[in-house]
């Protein structure tokens, strides 16, 4: 039990992903995430403007229920599964945090500057949050997956596409942290 | 019934992710400051089993719960999509600290101003699909 409400190692939780991705395709379903920002798009009604949204979201309920599943399942794992939530990062890695301005590494799930209720007095949260926001609904849908739909489930169906997207995520991500963030932070 | 299964499924997906530390800020940061093995072990290990599991059902014909033969569609060819869409997605990923799976764990968990970065997604979402014709596939 005590194990259980530590974190948990990566070769536990890598396959424990798989039997997620799995299941859902013995429930005769695919595994991708990102899929249910287009369809919480179609049911505030933007297939009456575009074509893109003009699909039977009906069809996708199940994986609406789903990321319900996750909200709870975020909640469950947060609150009796956690006993510390700090995320035990490298030494290396909390001294440039803290360089940057990120005093609570090491020591918290998240960072307060960008996720604590105080940090949304800061007008710049909101715009970092807005624009992390909508690179990232705005780019998977492009890209036609996030990590779950191509890192893991295409990647395992060894699709090119796929291992193209993920190396786009990385051109993304590596020059977000490394370039961009000195700039920002 | 199958509602029940998806919503069970979810709340395993969403404690896998936040159990993981694959849902938390700090992580994807040294992720890509290729800083520790912890997160290329998650997504290593899932595809490295994953291709196994996909493989095995292609091989033995393995049927769903529901009796028919499970089908896996290829992804449509291409480059440019991929590339500059997964380039956009990484910006976001690696500034948000979380993808569209662990955005809603975070919900979920209490980090409230993720619902900031949920709604701008939808939004993003929304303004793809406005200009979907206009862009380079």
């Amino acid at each position: 039990m005590e194990k259980l409400l530590e974190p948990w190692p990566w070769y536990v939780s890598g396959p424990l992903i798989v039997v997620v991705m799995t299941l859902l395709m013995l429930m005769e379903k695919r595994f991708g995430m990102s899929s249910n920002l287009r369809t919480l798009c179609a049911i505030c009604g933007a297939g009456e403007k575009v074509e893109f949204f003009k699909f039977d979201w009906k069809q996708q309920q199940w994986n609406l229920i789903v990321i319900v599943g996750v909200v709870i399942g975020g909640f469950i794992g947060s609150t009796l599964l956690t006993n510390d939530a700090a995320v035990k990062i490298n030494e290396p890695v909390i001294a440039e945090l803290n360089n940057l301005g990120f005093n609570d590494a090491g020591e918290v799930y998240m960072p307060e500057r960008l996720f604590s209720a105080e940090s949304l007095s800061e007008w710049s949260t909101w715009v970092i949050l807005i624009v992390a926001g909508f690179l990232v609904g705005f780019g998977t849908r492009y890209a036609g997956g996030c990590t779950s739909g191509h890192a893991i489930s295409g990647l395992s169906n060894l699709q090119l596409p796929s291992l193209i997207a993920v190396v786009g995520f990385f051109i993304g991500g590596l020059l977000m942290t490394n370039f961009i963030f000195p700039l920002i932070f | 019934m199958r509602r029940l299964v998806y919503l069970l499924i979810g709340v395993f997906f969403g404690i896998v992710l936040i159990k993981s530390e694959a849902a938390s800020w700090f992580r994807i940061y040294e992720m890509f400051r290729f800083q520790s093995f912890h997160m290329y072990g998650i997504i290593g290990s899932a595809v490295g089993l994953g291709i196994v599991v996909i493989q095995l059902i292609k091989r033995f014909k393995i049927k769903s719960f529901f009796g028919s033969e499970i089908s896996i569609p290829p992804k449509d060819k291409g480059i440019t999509r991929y590339l500059l869409g997964g380039s956009i997605f990484g910006l976001g990923w690696a500034l948000a600290g979380a993808c569209p799976g662990p955005m809603f764990v975070l919900a979920g968990a209490g980090y409230l101003p993720i619902l900031i970065v949920i709604l701008a997604s939808i939004f993003g979402t929304y303004i793809y699909g406005l200009l979907k014709d206009k862009l380079p596939h």
